[in-house]
């Protein structure tokens, strides 16, 4: 599938250009949290998004009042799909007291549970158990709901996800998982790690239904996350969505991707960036036009940089902070 | 899981079984017993006779020990082969005295004196303290329900969630595969949502598992997430040992859990403190570690009626007044220090003995209160002595009651060695009375 911007079911012209800037935001996001880091403003690990931007921008357009999300360490594109303001979220990387977690967290430990974000989780897999319950406590509190779990193609070889498909399906629970295939899990390539590398055939056993998705691609993301949705939501048990991308960085900003040669990745940049594909599909379609896009990219990296301004200037937490929340 | 029998307060009991005897299609019918209860008696020693329909058995003792429970009386016909007849308390080393363990052992607790409960109490076992704070607790807070293997349908593998799925249904009662890791994420994950879970490992070997979500997901995500997220979670089950069932199975948590800020960590050692701590635990808006005894299950006590019986976590108890030295326990260990004091005031050495009912936070102020009057300290756990409770106690006196030691603060723990099958081994691996008199007596003599 191709976003054809000629309103294809479940993928407006207007919903295209909310992904669009979906879209922009997370990778003018993650090309100021490089900065920051590069300026020593953001310490410890972090992990970028970039590139794999269609898939929150395709799977939240479907996040709804009462849905929940849930997903590992590289998290920022998640809270942002979420609304949470990006003031906060570089707040809390760069450990300020007006971070999202009052800069105890840091880049892998984002949460916003009034928002439906609950993670942000740093041990790989261990966000599918907890959506998971997630999910359970929806399901055992006759709430209306679906929770989006995300992992990647790392993860999907940890054994509590097949723990997890078990119970889900064994209870009907009302849960998406979804597998951002990035290719790589750290350093190793999925064809060193995997037996089986389709991974939307990861719940067979279980008979979980899975689809195989082009993850370059938001109209294909948006097309395949609203038919995986509609069947859960109608209450036909978890759902697999194997998502296929590229992350650009490396695992995280300590990484220097020396696994890969520089050519593949400058040629998924030019043949399958995500971005590029939309922008061109919405200006062949007509559907927008070289000033809205340079209109929305200067919105964007206006809005960026009054994030990483708010940011840097923010006080380091109190020294009283440091025992506060541990316990109720 | 071993069956729920009395235990001997301070040593393994080693069963007595029917063996495997030829030709007898109607069962073996035990004539009579050829020692009694109390009775000290070396490997091979016959103790029992067995009729068949053409011949007569002996049964010999398994091990040196002392006979602490016949449980089939002489006459009972129609035995089978496997059948428990009794058990022997092991005996760890050779102590002149008697054993302090053997005289309440004199009478299995179903023939022993029912003691007359108090007005608004009953005598419950610490298995039906739990139950009904549990069904309490369901009652009162919808949020509350019960997650494990077997918990339902089976009614629990240790009988603690009787009769709950029966009043509470399946979505409050629910019996998960085996799968420990995910189940405890799961429940982690309802409680991030607001629920109430209270988890059930059929022990607390296997929440070895599930480590990593309760140490990484549960007991961080209030702090982690500035505060936002809450994680109201009891993990609940049987820690620490259970006669011969071997180094897998046979282990102390305690120091591992307490050592661990975000947790909260308890281990009563009576019926009451059980249903009152229960009912704590699953009030309280953080992740609580609750851990019970296998051979205390069938303990009885005196159980409060009130479903607000309460008990404080973070408060210990004063089991035993006494002047001369401080005896520093919990869960199983109470049982150990207690049967050390009594013996001690016969000789004129007066133990004070605290139970610590909750180890993280530890109830300091109470252990250093003690040690300020007594001067002396040994503290007995069921775990490995280093970084284990009383390490972490002989700290806390080391730094604030230094100028009132009269003798170094010492620990009764396990042996550092996996937990050996063989029941000569076993016991001299495990803590008991003996060593914790030994351990008395060294601090006494020791005028510092």
């Amino acid at each position: 599938m191709k976003p054809d911007g000629q309103g294809k079911v479940g993928f407006t012209p207007e919903q295209a250009r909310a992904a669009y800037r979906t879209m922009l935001l997370v990778r003018r996001f993650e090309e100021k949290v490089a900065q920051m880091y590069g300026l020593g403003l953001i310490g410890g690990y972090c992990h970028l998004y970039i590139g794999q931007e269609a898939i929150i921008a395709g799977v939240a357009a479907h996040f709804n009042e009462g849905d929940q999300m849930i997903t590992g360490y590289r998290d920022h594109a998640h809270a942002l799909a979420c609304g949470v303001d990006p003031r906060r979220i570089l707040a809390e990387l760069a450990g300020r007291r007006n971070g999202l977690g009052k800069g105890k967290g840091g880049s892998m430990h984002l949460f916003a549970p009034q928002r439906g974000f609950f993670g942000g989780h740093g041990i790989v897999g261990a966000q599918v158990s907890l959506g998971t319950g997630l999910a359970f406590a929806m399901q055992n509190q006759n709430k209306n709901g679906v929770v989006m779990c995300f992992f990647g193609d790392g993860a999907a070889n940890q054994g509590q996800v097949y723990e997890c498909f078990n119970m889900a399906q064994l209870w009907r629970l009302p849960i998406l998982y979804i597998i951002e295939n990035n290719r790589y899990a750290m350093g190793t390539p999925v064809m060193r790690a995997s037996a089986v590398t389709d991974f939307s055939r990861r719940g067979t056993a279980f008979d979980v239904p899975g689809a195989r998705v082009d993850g370059m691609d938001v109209a294909s993301v948006h097309a395949a996350t609203g038919a995986a949705l509609a069947a859960i939501r109608a209450g036909g048990g978890p759902r697999i969505l194997e998502m296929q991308t590229y992350r650009y960085r490396g695992h995280s900003m300590a990484d220097p991707a020396k696994y890969r040669s520089a050519e593949e990745v400058q040629k998924m940049r030019e043949t399958q960036d995500p971005i590029d594909q939309l922008r061109d599909s919405l200006l062949q379609g007509g559907h927008i036009s070289e000033s809205e896009l340079k209109a929305i990219e200067i919105q964007v990296r206006a809005r960026i940089s009054e994030a990483a301004e708010y940011a840097a200037h923010q006080p380091e937490p109190d020294a009283a902070e440091l025992a506060t929340d541990v316990l109720a | 899981m071993s069956a729920s029998r009395t235990p001997s307060a301070d040593a393994p009991l080693i069963d007595i079984r029917l063996p495997s005897l030829p030709g007898s299609s109607g069962g073996f019918r035990l004539t009579r017993w050829l020692c009694g209860i109390g009775e000290r008696i070396n490997e091979g020693d016959v103790i029992a006779e067995i009729a068949g329909e053409a011949s007569t058995f002996e049964i010999e003792s398994p091990s040196d020990g002392v006979l602490v429970q016949q449980l089939v009386s002489a006459g009972t016909a129609a035995l089978a082969a496997g059948v428990l007849l009794g058990a022997l308390s092991a005996r760890p080393r050779d102590i002149s005295a008697p054993s302090p363990a053997i005289a309440p052992m004199a009478e299995p607790a179903a023939h022993g004196e029912t003691p007359v409960p108090r007005a608004g109490t009953r005598n419950a076992s610490m298995r039906e303290a739990l139950r009904s704070a549990l069904a309490d607790e369901m009652r009162r807070e919808p949020l509350v329900f019960v997650i494990g293997e077997e918990v339902g349908e089976y009614d629990g593998a240790n009988k603690v969630t009787q009769g709950l799925l029966a009043e509470f249904g399946p979505t409050r009662v629910v019996d998960t595969p085996i799968t420990e890791h995910a189940f405890a994420g799961l429940a982690v994950g309802a409680a991030l949502a607001g629920m109430r879970p209270v988890v059930e490992f059929m022990t607390f070997n296997f929440a070895l598992q599930a480590m990593d979500h309760i140490m990484n997901s549960a007991a961080k995500a209030r702090y982690i997430s500035g505060g936002q997220l809450s994680c109201p979670i009891v993990f609940r089950g049987p820690n620490g040992g259970a006669p011969r069932v071997g180094a897998q199975h046979t282990h102390d948590f305690a120091a591992m859990f307490a050592n661990i800020p975000g947790l909260l960590v308890v281990a009563p050692a009576t019926a009451s403190d059980a249903a009152g701590l229960l009912r704590s635990a699953i009030r309280n808006d953080n992740p609580v570690m609750f851990l019970e005894h296998e051979l205390l299950y069938g303990e009885s006590g005196e159980l409060p009626d009130d479903p607000e019986h309460l008990v404080p976590i973070g408060q210990a108890r004063i089991a035993r007044a006494g002047n001369d030295v401080t005896l520093v326990a919990y869960s199983i260990t109470v049982s150990h220090a207690l049967n050390a004091a009594a013996q001690l005031a016969g000789e004129g050495i007066s133990a004070e003995v605290i139970d610590l009912r909750s180890l993280r936070p530890l109830d300091v102020p109470t252990v250093l209160a003690s040690v300020r009057r007594t001067g002396r300290c040994v503290t007995i756990e069921e775990g490995w002595p280093q970084s284990g409770i009383g390490a972490e106690i002989a700290a806390q006196v080391v730094e604030h009651a230094f100028g009132a030691l009269k003798a170094p603060v010492l620990r009764v723990a396990a042996a550092e060695v996996p937990m050996p099958y063989a029941a000569r081994l076993e016991a001299l691996a495990q803590v008991s009375a003996t060593q914790v008199i030994e351990a008395v007596r060294k601090v006494l003599a020791s005028q510092g």
